[in-house]
């Protein structure tokens, strides 16, 4: 309580030629630490004070350059390298086009930067527990009257030295300001374990809040409109036909292209009469013809169609294709196997199109011609 | 007043006020409670603002539909009030940075006014490219940020131009808006006796304590501030030109446009700025801080840009027909004689003919006149930006298309609204902050600087 730590000496001025003078003659006096509170900035001021010439400009050429570098070389990246897309031919990295964004970059950086290195590098802002706040002194000089203030630190400094001297160039109110007791007693420190607790608390607080909302509350899909168009999806009733079906039937009768109705239904041996391969056999049917046969056959028949299935008896063996009766069957009778299938082997109509089924019953036959070849195929 | 001494400045403010009085009047507003006639102000601003959210929730509800756009016309209101409003916001930075830069000092008693409404223009005039996507909700993807699409945006494209424009302007008039109040609110720190406000502007006032080693580097701020300003103002309108200039429209597809919009954009924010201003000095009582003086020096400014405007207009008429392509003859042509040709004479009227009186020097000093005529002006370019966007898209090069375009009703509701919007923010301003900068009017005043004389 007793103790009270002296900030400086101030002393008012009327005018500002009073002011600009005292100035003077406390650079004459040789204090260094010391300040002149003005309501508003005066003219010729620095240069009675002997300040040296601000250094912002430096933040402002600094941060400048490095803006419109990064923004170059970002839309560099995003245009050229990440995404190009190519818009009416113009080439990828199009220098004249980014100019606009290069120049807001440049001008948005730089002004920030500054304003931002002025407040809280050059001034240490905020500070209003600054002595001089809440002072009659800082009533004054807010508003119509100019002061000076020597502060003890300085290393000239003595307290009936400085107050002559603020006497000899006729200050008024000459005063003497404190630090105050509350404020240098407590040494807020942004480390203080109170301080970090409360950020711990307000991160894990805020994270939380919005992973739930994002996250559980409004699990929210980004482009989810699409998806709801007010359109006849397929499955659904429909409010416009009466039958109540919003899948239509095609007209009765329709054929689709492709899918000739199988007129030999149940009758395999008449198709094995009347059917005939209209397939030529050629490199590109063969090579269709086993694609298919790979597929969709050789899982029971084998990749040589020797009822050497690679389902390993999980289901019955099926017979070889090389076997007489299905050399001599004539293609047709093939087809309708494929085609309706046989005892326990299914139908393949909806997985094989009918050029399909016929490219793999060529396939067949090089098969089995493989293996039983005559003597003028070894010429 | 014939016989002027030139080697003299003549003073800004008029008479030579104690700097204690300036502080009381341009803080008096902040001090007392709002009276009745800024109740019923702020209720008719609250009323049209009010045709702003229905206009905007119905749009919204029902989708642009809503609108009087069709095809061809897909851009109508919605741009024509965004260019409006972004122009109308010229004139604060344009006061506060180039006059700055010019050291015109009568820019004192209307800087910070000015700048708050370039703040609150850019604000309306943002509303506009939002609702104009019909889907407002998804506009963080005008940013190029990385998104869970790995999409990023077209930088070719003069619409991104204008994202990056006109967010930059905005951040920028802010912050030198907020670096101008700092002082300002440091006084009125002092100055309340008020338990909450102090707190207040203590915070916002970060602890200014008006040291002249920090005005130093304060008054290098500003400096650095009005150097970027100055070409970011002049960028601005520039890229809002582009939007235009760059597609191949006919009527839009000219290299006039820059300074062309530039011109108008400072036209109409100087014509706002005086509507306001006059309307603020008088209630405030503020005639010594913003002179008739200040109010002419705005309205010469006025006779040269409106100028510069009709020389475009008339330009690009020449070069219509100088370039010999039919299609830009046609679209001028129809401009002129067109069905549009009713807006068309509205804006030569408002725009190069009404700004022509003031070559008078007694127009330009009597404050009814000069009111109406700013009104007219406003009027005039705002239809500017009706007849550039509409007529040309009414009546491009396929006259099978062809379609004339007519505002809904709610179109008129979100522009009327958006002045709504504007002005409410005005009102507040005008009681929530000084809407003169305490310290650079007192700068100013007669005596305030040292004589440098021996003393
Ligand atoms: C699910 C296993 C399976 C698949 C797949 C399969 N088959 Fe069969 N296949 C059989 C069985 C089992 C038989 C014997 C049916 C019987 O008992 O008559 C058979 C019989 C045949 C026969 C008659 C053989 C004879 O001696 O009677 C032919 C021809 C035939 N399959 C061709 C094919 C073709 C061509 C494919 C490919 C499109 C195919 N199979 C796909 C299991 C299959």
């Amino acid at each position: 309580m007793s103790k009270k730590v002296l900030y400086s000496y101030t002393g008012i001025f009327d005018t500002p030629d009073e002011v600009t003078h005292a100035a003077e003659k406390a650079v004459e006096h040789g204090y260094t630490k010391y300040d002149v509170n003005t309501p508003y900035p005066l003219h010729g001021m620095n240069k009675a004070m002997n300040l040296p010439p601000s250094k912002l400009g430096y933040v402002a050429l600094a941060v400048g350059l490095s803006g419109a570098l990064g923004a170059l070389l970002s839309l560099w990246w995003v245009s050229a390298v990440d995404y190009p897309i190519n818009v009416g031919g113009k080439p990828f990295f199009s220098f004249p086009a980014y100019i606009p964004v290069i120049f807001e970059v440049t001008v948005l950086s730089a002004s920030i930067a500054t304003v931002l290195a002025m407040l809280f590098f050059f001034f240490k802002f905020p500070n209003n527990a600054h002595p001089l706040h809440a002072t009659d002194y800082m009533k004054k000089v807010s508003s119509d009257k100019y002061g000076i203030s020597i502060q003890a630190e300085d290393p000239k400094f003595d307290e009936s030295s400085v107050k002559n001297f603020l006497e000899s160039i006729r200050a008024k109110e000459i005063n003497a300001v404190y630090w105050d007791e509350e404020e240098t007693a407590h040494n807020h420190k942004i480390l203080e374990p109170k301080f970090l607790t409360f950020l711990f608390v307000v991160a894990v607080l805020i994270s939380g809040t919005t992973y739930f909302t994002l996250n559980k509350l409004m699990n929210m899909l980004p482009f989810n409109w699409m998806m709801e168009q007010s359109k006849q999806s397929a499955q659904q009733k429909s409010l416009v036909f009466e039958d109540g079906f919003g899948m239509r039937q095609p007209v009765n009768g329709t054929i689709a292209r492709g899918f000739l109705p199988y007129e030999f239904k149940g009758k395999p041996d008449l198709a094995g009469e009347k059917l005939v391969n209209p397939i030529l056999v050629s490199k590109e049917s063969l090579k269709l013809g086993q694609a298919k046969y790979d597929i969709y056959c050789s899982p029971c028949h084998g990749y040589h169609a020797e009822g050497d299935s690679r389902l390993r008896g999980q289901f019955p063996n099926p017979p070889s294709l090389h076997s007489e009766k299905v050399r001599t069957w004539g293609d047709g009778r093939i087809f309708a196997v494929i085609t309706e299938g046989q005892n326990i082997m299914p139908s393949h109509s909806t997985q094989l199109t009918v050029d399909e089924r016929w490219a793999v019953i060529n396939y067949i036959r090089a098969l089995q011609r493989a293996l039983n070849a005559k003597e003028s195929d070894l010429k | 007043m014939s016989s002027v001494d030139y080697t003299q400045e003549l003073s800004v403010v008029e008479g030579k006020q104690a700097l204690r009085e300036l502080d009381d009047l341009i803080a008096k507003p902040l001090e007392t409670k709002p009276d009745k006639k800024f109740y019923i102000a702020l209720s008719i601003t609250l009323s049209m603002l009010s045709l702003l959210v229905i206009g905007l929730g119905l749009t919204f509800y029902y989708g642009i539909g809503m609108w009087g756009n069709n095809n061809p016309v897909g851009w109508a209101f919605d741009i024509v009030n965004f260019v409006f409003w972004v122009g109308i916001g010229h004139a604060g930075t344009l006061i506060s940075a180039i006059l700055f830069l010019f050291r015109q000092k009568w820019r004192t008693g209307i800087a910070r006014f000015a700048e708050g409404m370039t703040i609150f223009a850019v604000m309306t005039a943002g509303l506009f490219p939002l609702i104009h996507v019909g889907r407002p909700w998804l506009a963080g993807y005008l940013f190029p940020y990385p998104n869970q699409h790995s999409l990023w945006v077209n930088f070719t494209s003069p619409l991104l131009w204008d994202v990056f424009a006109v967010s930059t302007y905005f951040i920028v008039s802010l912050i030198f808006w907020y670096v101008g109040l700092i002082p300002d609110l440091a006084t009125l720190r002092e100055k309340t006796n008020h338990k909450l406000k102090k707190i207040i502007y203590s915070i916002f006032s970060l602890g200014w304590r008006f040291s002249n080693r920090h005005w130093q580097n304060y008054e290098m701020v500003y400096l650095i501030l009005a150097g970027f300003a100055t070409p970011l103002v002049l960028s601005v309108h520039t890229i809002v030109s582009f939007d235009f200039a760059v597609s191949i429209i006919p009527g839009w597809h000219t290299t006039i446009f820059p300074p062309y919009f530039v011109a108008g954009a400072v036209f109409s924010g100087f014509a706002m700025v005086q509507n306001v201003l006059v309307i603020v000095r008088k209630i405030f009582n503020y005639e010594h801080i913003i002179t008739i003086d200040t109010l002419e020096k705005m309205n010469k400014i006025m006779l040269l840009t409106g100028s510069l405007v009709g020389y475009a207009y008339a330009m690009e008429f020449f070069i219509a027909w100088y370039s010999g392509v039919e299609a830009e003859l046609f679209a001028f042509l129809n401009r002129a004689l067109g069905p549009y040709a009713w807006a068309y004479w509205i804006m030569i009227i408002c725009n190069v003919v009404s700004p022509q009186l003031f070559w008078s020097k007694k127009i330009r000093r009597t404050i009814p006149v000069m009111f109406v005529i700013a009104i007219f002006v406003n009027i005039g370019m705002w239809f500017e930006r009706f007849v550039i966007i509409v007529t040309s898209l009414s009546r491009d090069f396929l006259p099978s298309s062809w379609a004339y375009y007519t505002p809904t009703l709610v179109d008129g509701m979100i522009l009327i609204g958006s002045f709504g919007f504007f002005f409410t923010w005005i009102l507040l301003f005008t009681k929530a902050l000084p809407v003169v900068s305490m310290a650079e009017v007192k700068a100013v005043v007669d005596g305030a600087q040292p004589s440098h004389k021996d003393n």
